[in-house]
């Protein structure tokens, strides 16, 4: 018996939710007494096969095929479902990233597996996983018991700490049986330049408050704090920021080690995607707002003086 | 083109959540019950896909008698019928459930397009697409922002992390929806009139050949909680911008130890 964990990378790099799985996944399978055993999968990713053994797998298996070159849902669903039912996990660990949720979701279905989706939160009972995970966009915190086997959580990205054991991984290769696919990958555009907000461990955010389409003074201590900048829904709307940087129940769900919301009232939908953060601040004019309730530090005033003063201060101690 | 769009009545997020007596459900009787954001925008995206391409729009939900007001307003928009899924059966399925009754519905209608919402805001899931498209062995595209249907085929631009990503498959396909793909209509009032004289064709789980066995949960909520409270709500004090920036900034070193 083993527990898997199903790593993400792109273009030849893993992505940080896969050190998250890694780590959780060794957690749980010491937690059962089992090995672990993780799957890279992609074109020409022996190189970095061996990165996963540093975070506890004792086997890495390699799933090297020009087909994967590009991740689709069903050439990945295949492949990972042949590896499944010959390893025969008892859990399966993955990250619940946008394509980590579509491919455990369609996972679940063919393994007839239980899944629970988008964790922050994983012990064992027993020899089944218990997960926690947010539901009604954070308002309720529900623990989900899985059984069967296998079983599956996807983890949320920056949910779990990252720990690096002294171990080195068996690397073998796996069988790849890409079998029919439908989904034909065409192309993609990835800003490269800039964080993804769902793995940036600080964000700095807007909202209608920002009063226009000028984002530099957020950008400018979003770069001094290596973080990235998002977005309320009314910020998007108004056509300030794009689609892929609204936070929120419509945008994306992020948990950062700081949130700072910068002209940001605070309303439940934009909560739902922001209240896992470890650390919220809120920058705000209305000593009312609602934001102020569920920060951590909040600062009233306005934003137009404070961001500039924050960053100023930020300089200062990283310079 | 006939299509189908998978849609969930869900308590609307502003509603007051609190959890029941036996932790294991939350009260849902003050909550003001809404279509799931989501499925709005792919009822919307299935009436302009049957505008270019014709065809008709059905609309399925497994729930109960409630739910016919969900999949009314869905008939209101434009949608020519709907299916309901009503059997007390169904109350304890977990997503895959969820998804195995709506194919085994699915499985003996006509079609050529599925849309599904990304996710439903309560459970927040993200599953029920995925394994519904599993289950009746067609290809699925989620989180869509554009599409276009030629010949057959669909064409998906995709939101993944960090930018988009352009896919194609054949029909029948199913995709789900991400914000950005449409602004979803309101009912008119002609179309709640109209509405009213569509039908509803409601079944049992008997009438769609499954049993309660073939739909048990593997995952099962064993408790709720709220989440623990932010207790923070320390407002930082100074005489001036900079003042309050400086104490910001050390009390998110110092005590916070965030930067
Ligand atoms: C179905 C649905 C889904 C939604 N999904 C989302 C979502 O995903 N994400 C989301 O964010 N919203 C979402 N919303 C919208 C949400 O309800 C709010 O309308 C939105 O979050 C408000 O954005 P805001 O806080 O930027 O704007 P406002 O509520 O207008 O707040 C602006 C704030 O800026 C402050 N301000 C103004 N000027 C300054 C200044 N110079 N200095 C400091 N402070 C200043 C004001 O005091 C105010 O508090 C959704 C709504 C619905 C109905």
């Amino acid at each position: 018996m083993s527990v898997l964990v199903i790593t993400e990378q792109r273009d030849g790099a893993f992505r940080k939710v896969s050190y998250e799985a890694l780590s959780e996944g060794k957690r749980v399978a010491d937690a059962l007494g089992v090995s672990l055993t993780a799957v890279v999968l992609g074109d020409g990713v022996e190189g970095i096969a061996a990165e996963a053994g540093k975070y506890g797998a004792e086997k890495i298996l390699v799933a090297d095929a020009p087909e994967l070159r590009e991740y689709t849902v069903d050439a990945c669903t295949n492949v990972l479902a042949a590896i499944i039912e010959k390893e025969g996990p008892a859990a399966i660990i993955m990250g619940a990233s946008v394509q980590g949720k579509e491919l455990a979701a369609r996972l679940a279905a063919r393994l007839n597996a239980g899944l629970a989706m988008d964790c922050i939160d994983l012990r064992v009972d027993g020899g089944d996983l218990i997960a926690t995970r947010p539901i009604y966009g954070g308002k309720v915190l529900a623990e989900v018991a899985l059984s069967g086997a296998p079983q599956i959580a996807a983890i949320r990205p920056n949910a779990m700490t990252v720990t690096e054991t002294a171990a080195a991984g068996v690397i073998e290769t796996a069988d790849v049986a890409v079998g029919e696919t439908r989904i034909r990958f065409i192309e993609k555009t990835v800003d490269t330049g800039k964080a993804d907000l769902t793995e940036a461990d600080v964000i700095v955010s807007g909202g209608r408050g920002m009063g226009g389409e000028d984002f530099s003074a957020l950008e400018e201590m979003a770069g001094l704090l290596d973080g990235a900048v998002g977005a309320s829904r009314s910020a998007v709307d108004e056509g300030w920021r794009p689609h892929a940087d609204q936070v929120g129940q419509t945008g994306k769900v992020v948990s950062p080690s700081l949130y700072i919301a910068c002209g940001i009232s605070g309303a439940i939908q934009h909560l739902a995607g922001m209240s896992s953060s470890r650390v919220i601040v809120a920058v705000n004019k209305d000593a009312d707002a609602p934001i102020f309730a569920k920060a951590d530090y909040g600062v009233v005033g306005d934003l137009f003086e404070l961001v500039p003063a924050i960053t100023e201060e930020v300089r200062k101690i990283k310079g | 083109m006939d299509i189908l769009v998978l849609l969930k009545q869900v308590p609307a997020t502003e509603s007051l959540i609190t959890i029941a007596d036996d932790g294991k459900r939350v009260n849902t009787d003050n909550a003001k019950w809404v279509i799931n954001p989501y499925d709005e925008f792919a009822v919307e995206e299935a009436l302009q896909i049957k505008k270019a391409h014709g065809g008709t729009v059905t609309v399925i939900s497994v729930g109960n008698d409630k739910t016919v007001e969900a999949l009314r307003t869905g008939l209101a928009m434009g949608a020519d019928r709907a299916v309901l899924i009503n059997d007390p059966a169904t109350a304890d399925c977990d997503g895959l459930g969820i998804a195995r009754i709506l194919a085994a519905a699915i499985r003996d209608m006509s079609c050529d397009v599925i849309i599904a919402g990304q996710r439903a805001v309560d459970d927040d899931n993200y599953l029920v697409g995925a394994a519904v498209a599993e289950f009746l062995n067609i290809p699925h595209i989620s989180m869509v922002v554009k599409e276009e249907i030629t010949d057959g085929t669909i064409r998906c631009h995709q939101s993944i992390d960090g930018g988009t990503s352009l896919l194609e498959a054949p029909l029948p396909v199913l995709f789900t929806t991400q914000r950005g793909l449409n602004e979803p209509r309101y009912a008119s009032l002609p179309g709640i009139m109209k509405a009213k004289k569509k039908p509803i064709d409601t079944r049992t789980l008997a009438d769609i050949g499954l049993d309660a066995g073939e739909i048990a949960p593997r995952a099962r909520i064993i408790e709720m909680k709220l989440p623990p409270e932010r207790t923070g709500g320390r407002i930082i004090e100074g005489d001036s911008a900079q003042a309050k920036a400086a104490a910001l900034v050390r009390a998110l070193r110092e005590e916070a130890k965030v930067i």
